[in-house]
């Protein structure tokens, strides 16, 4: 794979992994379209109305984000991931997946899940503290949010294997191919578990495409604690191609996994993205960035925002009508007013659905326990539970 | 049919007669391929299934349980063969926080009937990291079932229940045991799985103890490679006039307390005997069980020998460390002293 050097202009880093050396890029900083040989054609299917609905996904994405975020500052929410600055990724590797491709994301990959159709509401309530999973991941080929960090790397290579043992690959047929996609972040490409997964990958030659975002940071850690060289180099010595592209390029990140799953599903094995990114937020609510980055770096960032790249790019050319702006504005108030009400009015489902699904079948010790405890609960005459703080006797 | 067979040539006949009911069972694992595994417990298997179903895996045990749910999200039924007790830890993460709770977290959604089986225990003079029990850790671990097997019979069996069986089941081989021999029925286990009900009543059934010998006045559990020197206390007990019950338990997760607790209302006096260390063990837990569900009927405390709260020691301190004739008198002489 060679690489298209293609500077940012000034980067928190000369070299290593926060450089911009070799960045794919179709689209400046300032919303000026650029040419690149291997990759423009992997965008050239885009039409103003699939940009426009980039365009929408991640300003509707960001809207949704800063909800939850006050939400979490209300009480509402035990905790919430924002994904601030890194919708463009996200947005745009997403919808260059279909059918048969099943995505593994970590979690703060909401835009992901956007593309998938899971209804982001649903996914508050995780962070409500309702469910640990609040989508059937087979429904939107989705898995469930992995929060110990690189773990799934593994599942999707052994999805990705399952695939190619299934006939999904290579079949002759392009619409029916399909590839594992895992989304992980800087910090994760220090754990074995991912190391692991591109060795599998590599040797099986399993059609799954490793998407790193590399947002900078590891909660406070920057990814110069992660690696020395880029993050991208990493594929290379387990011989996987590797492409390093700006991740607030939502038109590159799109043109490049297009590459990469057409590469993963036509036999070709695995891929290594590093999308170079900037996690504008917190790592989560319970962060906090200003003891551990500068205002200069977040303002250096805060130019070259994902959504107001694409934003200058259509209004350029004439392509984001007011109409459109006000259409797209309504459905992000609407969807954040869904959320405010349904966050409110859930409740906690029946006490002894706790003991529910932790075995497939029966197993005498959840069913001695969940027993022993409805018992216990009954034994309140009121009827209310001792969590409610009522003394047994 | 009979026929007779070691344990790991049941394991084997097992393996083969899974897979050749489902062609989802694949085998993965260090070396189970061509060499057919360091105990040749895969023997042949791969001449016969082929790399597909018989993989060698990278040598990378979390990458092993790592993919292994990847391709179950697919429907594929892996057998996990660890090399040795003391490899499984790369895995543990793996197997207790993803393997163990996905089932949990996806509500259902997701099921993963992958098997991971780990020769354990110690008795063969290997080295460091070769002979360790670390059963009770995975006992711990909501969301795991454990079996082990103490006879080529129920080696055979639940290997095959456990591969049917829709959860993750951790398979605790007495590596021991592998060439002890004897008769292996093979019909029963087959006709058990061609039921429509086949996986819920295979899964029902491997979580029962077995009354390896009945007695009167001492209930002696055991598991996996204890059972034998229970059943050898056993005869040398009689001699001395007392009349020894064992358990052979199978099942750690679940444990099927209920048998040793009616044994122990009847013996009023339990003793437990595993290889691994008893501080925090499952001879702990089955000890609370039967002094929570049966202490009016209790004539003496409940009382354990195992390994100690050490590392797993040299080959020459083997002898001495593990649970031994002499140990297990030992503590049936105090339980009768009550």
């Amino acid at each position: 794979m060679s690489r298209v050097a293609r500077p940012l202009g000034a980067s928190v880093d000369a070299v290593g992994p926060l450089s911009s050396d070799g960045l794919v890029q179709l689209l400046t900083h300032t919303g000026e379209a650029v040419e690149n040989e291997t990759f423009s054609p992997y965008a050239a299917h885009l039409s103003a109305d699939d940009l426009r609905a980039f365009w929408r996904d991640m300003t509707v994405l960001r809207a949704f984000d800063l909800e939850a975020t006050s939400l979490q500052r209300q009480g509402e929410l035990g905790l919430w991931v924002q994904s601030l600055g890194q919708e463009g990724a996200q947005i745009g590797s997403g919808h260059a997946l279909r059918e048969p491709d099943f995505v593994f994301p970590s979690y703060r990959e909401h835009g992901v899940a956007l593309t998938r159709d899971v209804d982001l509401v649903d996914v508050l309530k995780i962070f409500r503290g309702l469910q640990h999973g609040a989508w059937n991941p087979k429904d939107h080929s989705f898995h469930l949010y992995t929060l110990v960090i690189g773990s799934h790397a593994l599942h999707a290579t052994g999805y990705a294997m399952a695939l190619d043992r299934d006939g999904l690959v290579a079949s002759g047929d392009p619409d029916r191919d399909g590839a594992a996609v895992c989304y992980f972040g800087d910090g994760a490409t220090s754990q074995g578990d991912v190391s692991e997964a591109l060795t599998f990958a590599s040797v099986y030659n399993a059609p799954v495409v490793f998407f790193v975002q590399n947002n900078q940071f590891a909660i406070s850690e920057p990814a110069t604690r992660q690696s020395r060289v880029p993050l991208a180099d990493r594929g290379k010595g387990f011989g996987i191609p590797t492409v390093r592209v700006d991740g607030n390029d939502v038109i590159a990140c799109h043109a490049v996994t297009q590459w990469a799953v057409r590469h993963a599903r036509s036999g070709g094995g695995p891929v290594f993205i590093e999308a170079f990114t900037y996690r504008m937020g917190a790592h989560t609510t319970s962060d906090d960035p200003s003891r551990y980055r500068s205002k200069a770096q977040e303002s250096y960032w805060a130019e070259r925002d994902p959504i107001a790249r694409l934003e200058t790019y259509l209004t350029a050319r004439g392509e984001l009508s007011d109409e459109f702006r006000a259409e797209v504005e309504a459905e992000a108030k609407a969807l954040c007013e869904r959320a405010r009400t349904a966050v409110r009015s859930w409740e906690r489902e029946p006490l002894l659905t706790m003991f529910d699904d932790v075995y497939a079948l029966p197993h005498a010790t959840v069913e001695a326990e969940r027993a022993w405890f409805e018992r216990y609960e009954a034994s309140f005459a009121d009827g209310e539970t001792a969590a409610e703080g009522k003394a047994h006797r | 049919m009979t026929e007779r067979m070691t344990m790991a040539g049941a394991i084997n006949a097992g393996l083969r007669a899974a897979m050749e009911r489902d062609p989802k069972v694949l085998l993965m694992g260090e070396d189970i391929g061509a060499l057919g595994g360091v105990f040749r417990v895969t023997d042949g298997l791969h001449k016969d299934f082929g790399d597909a179903r018989v993989m060698d895996s990278p040598l990378a045990e979390s990458g092993i349980v790592g993919t292994a749910i990847g391709m179950a999200m697919r429907d594929y039924r892996s057998v996990i063969e660890i090399q040795f007790d003391g490899f499984i830890f790369p895995a543990y993460d793996q197997i207790t926080t993803q393997l163990a709770k996905m089932h949990y977290r996806s509500r259902g959604t997701i099921t993963l009937p992958i098997v991971i089986r780990v020769p354990f225990a110690g008795g063969i003079g290997a080295v460091e990291h070769h002979s360790e029990s670390p059963e009770a850790l995975f006992a711990h671990t909501a969301g795991l079932r454990l079996v082990s097997p103490a006879t080529p019979q129920d080696a055979y069996d639940l290997i095959q229940q456990s591969i049917a069986c829709p959860d993750p089941v951790m398979f605790f081989e007495p590596k021991a045991r592998y060439w002890d021999k004897g008769d292996v029925e093979t019909s029963r286990v087959a006709a058990q799985l061609d039921q429509p009900e086949g996986e819920a009543l295979a899964t029902a059934e491997m979580a029962k103890a077995r009354v390896a010998r009945e007695g009167a006045d001492v209930t002696l559990v055991a598991y996996g490679p204890t059972v034998r020197l229970a059943l050898q206390a056993a005869e040398v007990a009689r001699e001395e006039g007392t009349d020894v019950e064992v358990i052979d338990l199978r099942s750690i997760s679940p444990l099927d307390s209920d048998t040793v607790v009616n044994s122990a209302k009847r013996t009023g006096r339990v003793v437990v005997v595993h290889e691994a260390p008893t501080s925090f063990g499952s001879g702990a837990e089955l000890s609370a069980r039967v002094t929570e569900q049966a202490f009016f009927h209790l004539h003496a405390p409940v009382l354990r020998v195992g390994g100690f709260h050490t590392p797993y020691p040299g080959a020459k301190f083997e002898h001495d460390y593990l649970p031994s004739l002499d140990r297990v008198l030992d503590a049936v002489d105090r339980v009768m002293a009550h």
